[in-house]
């Protein structure tokens, strides 16, 4: 598999896909989208630049051990539920607010917050998979 | 803000667990000298304890309850009367001595603090055991115990012995504290009552009870495993492998009694009937002669008192079962004397081994020179077991036979079953406390000196006070002995003591038969022992062995069981889950006669011939996966099947389902060609024919299964509530335009944040899988044995039994 078309080819497609998956994941509230499916493709996008390259390069790429991401994510989508807490209404129950970014007026929310956990949940738990089956010899 | 007296009776209840968490820090801090320091908690507590028997000796009793679990009627509550309050004297001031004695015995050994803390644990435990008032509590601090007494017999954990020792122990207390918890959740629910004191003060409730019997045979289930009872004794001499201080403690003056104890405490609600004064004397009875005969054939020094400890407890199982306040008074007494000289004799027991380097009796000799202030104690308490004037051994002795063979009753039975314990008990008090002290001075191991006042302490002061109360009859007859034998008998027991007998009467007569059998038996010990080792190897058999059998038959059968469910076999595990799929699609199908009708064929459009294109290209995937001639070839087909589903939803208006279908079938193509390579399974895969009849059975029948249940549902009148309450909310209360996503981050967040946790661990537990590696370890007997080995990142091992 390991063509040289396909090993030139793959950083750039993987890079283009992980940008892509953090579009569809942002745009998840409104339009089809969200943090599963973004996981899913920048889990792809990984996997993809594992099998042409190797997996030591993605290791390197993505710095953090992938099942770190993921407990990472689980982390943060169990912190967005929090701050509903303390204002006394139920655990996870959606917080907005609207800051102005250069006269643009973005919506943060912990919904969003919350999404973003499930997204890196999924990138760290497939792409930890689907490197290990990748590698021939370890450690 | 002031502390209550209740409040001060909890936390005097939970101090040692406190003392247990800071011991191994004084320890560093204080070497062996911590002891005298820690005992500064039991002894706190025994004051307080003291401090009131004036109050319960007058029929004061005292309640201390908090809530716990209000919601099942769970409470924190412990009761003070004459039963509780003279055996919680007894654990806390045994255990300062205890405590002191461990400090000197372990003396700079490397786990002394370890040690001090499991022992003010188990202190902890006991003493909730015997103050509980509700009974999930009292359950609570009976498993307490059981690990406790777990954590100290093994606490010498190097050694196989030891460690078989502590299972042991703890798999039969532990198996009686279940049994006991049955009971106590029988009581609770045919009668609604939760506390001992109301259960004891509700008369005839539990033997009317239609339970009565099961209640009573669980209650004894937990009351024998615990106190040795003949055929579960076998546990406690094997706990002697534990460190002395462990074996007089626990073994013998607190923890075995726990199960008297029970028996005491539930007199009123469930003794007095046919059953409990047949069952009880006889089980006590046998136990009581099998211990001491037993005793007889040992030649340690500590298994002789473990053995007699059993058959004390076999005759405070005799005593307590004949239900005769005369009787029970004796038990009393005995239990309480029993506590004062077998404590005091354990510990000289481990100051012999401590000094002279060995508890063989037939190496020891002549020590009373060397030991003066040790033989001293000992020679105290040898006289108050074998119940001789003028110690509380004697007055217990006269006031059981009183009980047993007195102006009321005349039980022959159980007086000649207690005249020959009774007897063969003063052989062996004679054997421990005498021998290693009198005669030709025998040449130790170790040269043998006075122990430091640590050692001596606690068996001289146990000793003293043996002979104190029984000089001080009257007193301790109306502060100790009366309230405790009133609380078991369920009334007020006037109890008057005399240590000489008021008049010349069958008791003092059977006393004298008692001391000239027992004087006879030990002046040809020897020939004694050797017929009682005879005639043990004849039978070759013992319940210690039969414990061997019965664990050996579990492992057995739990292999056989894991071999049948676990195969190891991943094709059966996945037949197996089709399978009952499959069942599950079909038969609520059949059994609810919900099976769909035959549905309309869609009228073939031009405007939707697409549709029909990729439903065709879905089908000739699926059929590429049957004649596929490689694994590869499959796999890729069955992703152009997958991609055709994910096409139609799209078709049909759901974009978002679409979107993940594709990614998860591109996933499971990359995924499944990786494991393919991974597991280096060939191209091809051999399925002889049954096989492939089978698995295509269960593949079809999974599937029109599937098929059938979606056009059962799709023919059921669609219900529209929860479209449109989402419809109309998610833009409204959840900022979004996108539903399924709304619904995912938002309305059903919990689940979700369920379902990657779940995520997250399938990941860690797959790639422990994936990670795995047979290798070859060394074992500890030199053997070598294949291992499966996962690695960690750490680089750190672990791993099982292939087999």
């Amino acid at each position: 598999m390991r063509t040289v078309i396909f090993r030139t080819i793959a950083p750039f497609l993987a890079a283009i896909m992980v940008l892509f998956s953090i579009f569809v994941l942002l745009r998840g509230h409104n339009e089809p989208g969200g943090g599963f499916i973004g996981g899913l493709i920048a889990a792809s996008a990984f996997a993809i630049y594992g099998i042409a390259s190797g997996v030591a390069p993605v290791r390197r790429a993505i710095y953090f051990h992938p099942m770190g991401i993921a407990g990472f994510g689980l982390f943060i989508a169990a912190v967005a539920g929090l701050p509903s807490m303390l204002k006394g209404v139920p655990f996870l129950t959606g917080m907005w607010t609207a800051i102005e970014v250069f006269e643009v007026k973005v919506d943060l929310s912990t919904p969003m917050l919350f999404d973003i956990g499930v997204y890196f949940v999924v990138v760290g738990a497939i792409t930890s998979i689907a490197l290990a089956l990748e590698e021939r010899e370890f450690d | 803000m002031g502390l209550s007296e209740h409040d001060l009776f909890l936390l005097a209840v939970l101090s040692p667990f406190a003392a247990a968490a800071v011991a191994p820090f004084v320890t560093r801090v204080l070497g062996h000298r911590a002891g005298w320091l820690l005992a500064l908690v039991p002894l706190g507590i025994f004051a307080l304890i003291a401090s009131h028997i004036g109050e319960v000796a007058h029929g004061g009793n005292t309640v201390v309850a908090y809530d716990w679990v209000p919601s099942y009627g769970i409470k924190l509550s412990y009761y003070l009367d004459g039963l509780s309050s003279l055996f919680a004297m007894l654990v806390s001031g045994i255990g300062v001595f205890i405590v002191i004695y461990s400090g000197g015995y372990l003396k700079g050994h490397r786990y002394l603090g370890r040690f001090l803390a499991f022992m003010l644990l188990f202190m902890g435990s006991m003493l909730g055991v015997v103050l509980a008032d509700n009974l999930i509590t009292l359950f609570i601090y009976w498993e307490l115990t059981s690990i406790t007494s777990f954590l100290l017999i093994g606490f010498d954990n190097n050694r196989e012995a030891s460690r078989r020792a502590a299972l042991q122990a703890l798999l039969v207390t532990g198996a009686g504290g279940l049994s006991l918890l049955a009971a106590f959740l029988l009581i609770s629910s045919t009668t609604g009552i939760t506390e001992m004191s109301v259960l004891n003060a509700s008369g005839d409730i539990l033997r009317d009870s239609a339970l009565y019997l099961p209640i009573f045979i669980l209650v004894l289930g937990g009351a024998f495993t615990k106190s040795a009872q003949f055929p579960m004794h076998f546990w406690l001499p094997n706990a002697m492998e534990a460190p002395t201080p462990v074996s007089a403690y626990l073994h013998s003056a607190t923890m075995v009694k726990a199960g008297v104890y029970l028996l005491m405490r539930m007199h009123p609600s469930l003794g007095g009937t046919e059953l409990w004064t047949t069952v009880l004397p006889i089980f006590g009875g046998v136990t009581l002669i099998a211990g001491t005969l037993l005793a007889v054939r040992q030649t340690d020094l500590k298994l002789m008192l473990a053995y007699t400890t059993v058959a004390s407890l076999g005759l405070l199982v005799m005593l307590t079962g004949t239900s005769i306040d005369a009787a029970i008074t004796g038990a009393v007494l005995y239990l309480f004397a029993h506590s004062l000289f077998k404590g005091g004799l354990f510990m000289v027991a481990g100051t012999i081994d401590h000094e002279a380097g060995t508890r063989d009796i037939t190496r020891l000799g002549g020590l009373g020179r060397a030991m003066p202030i040790t033989f001293f104690a000992a020679a105290l308490a040898g006289l108050s077991m074998s119940g001789l004037p003028p110690f509380i051994g004697f007055i217990a002795k006269e006031v059981l036979y009183d009980g047993t063979f007195g102006a009321t009753t005349d039980n022959w039975a159980v007086t000649a079953t207690a005249v020959a314990g009774n007897a063969l008990m003063l052989v062996i008090a004679a054997a421990v406390a005498l021998k290693p002290f009198t005669g030709e001075k025998v040449e130790t191991p170790k040269h043998a000196h006075e122990g430091p006042a640590s050692l001596w302490l606690g068996p001289l002061t146990l000793s003293l006070i043996g002979l104190g109360t029984a000089l001080f009859a009257h007193t301790t007859g109306e502060y100790l002995i009366g309230p405790m034998a009133a609380a078991i008998s369920g009334g007020t027991a006037e109890v008057e003591l005399h240590l000489i007998p008021a008049h010349f009467g069958a008791p003092v007569v059977l006393s004298m038969v008692t001391v000239a059998l027992g004087i006879a038996v030990f002046l040809m010990l020897d020939t004694a022992r050797g017929i009682v080792a005879g005639v043990l190897r004849a039978i070759g058999w013992g319940p210690d062995r039969g414990f061997d059998q019965v664990v050996r038959l579990i492992i057995r059968m739990a292999i056989v069981i894991t071999r049948v469910i676990q195969p190891g076999r991943m094709q059966t595990y996945m037949l197996v889950v089709f399978l009952f799929t499959a069942l599950a699609l079909f038969v609520p199908l059949f059994a609810y006669g919900e099976m769909p009708e035959w549905p309309e064929w869609p009228a073939l459009s031009g405007s939707n011939f697409y549709e029909w294109a990729i439903i065709a290209i879905a089908v000739l995937g699926v059929g590429a996966v049957l004649i596929a001639s490689t694994r590869l070839n499959a796999i890729v087909s069955l992703g152009i099947q997958g991609f055709a589903v994910a096409l139609i939803f799209m078709l049909f208006g759901a974009p978002d389902l679409s979107f993940t279908q594709f990614m998860v079938e591109t996933l499971s193509v990359v995924i499944l060609a990786l494991v393919m390579t991974r597991l280096d399974l060939g191209n091809h895969g051999h399925r002889p024919l049954p096989a492939m009849i089978r698995d295509g059975t269960v593949a079809v029948a999974v599937g029109v299964g599937l098929g059938l249940l979606l056009l059962s549902v799709t023919q059921w009148p669609f219900d529209a509530r929860l479209s449109e309450f989402f419809t109309a909310n998610s833009r409204a209360i959840a900022h979004g335009r996108n539903i399924v996503n709304v619904i995912i981050v938002d309305f059903r967040g919990l689940d979700t944040l369920g379902e990657i946790a779940v995520v997250m661990t399938t990941g860690l537990a797959i790639l422990a899988l994936i990670r795995i590696r047979t290798r070859k370890v060394e074992q500890y007997d030199g053997t070598k044995r294949e291992v499966r080995i996962a690695r960690t990142y750490s680089g750190e091992r672990w791993g099982g039994d292939v087999s």
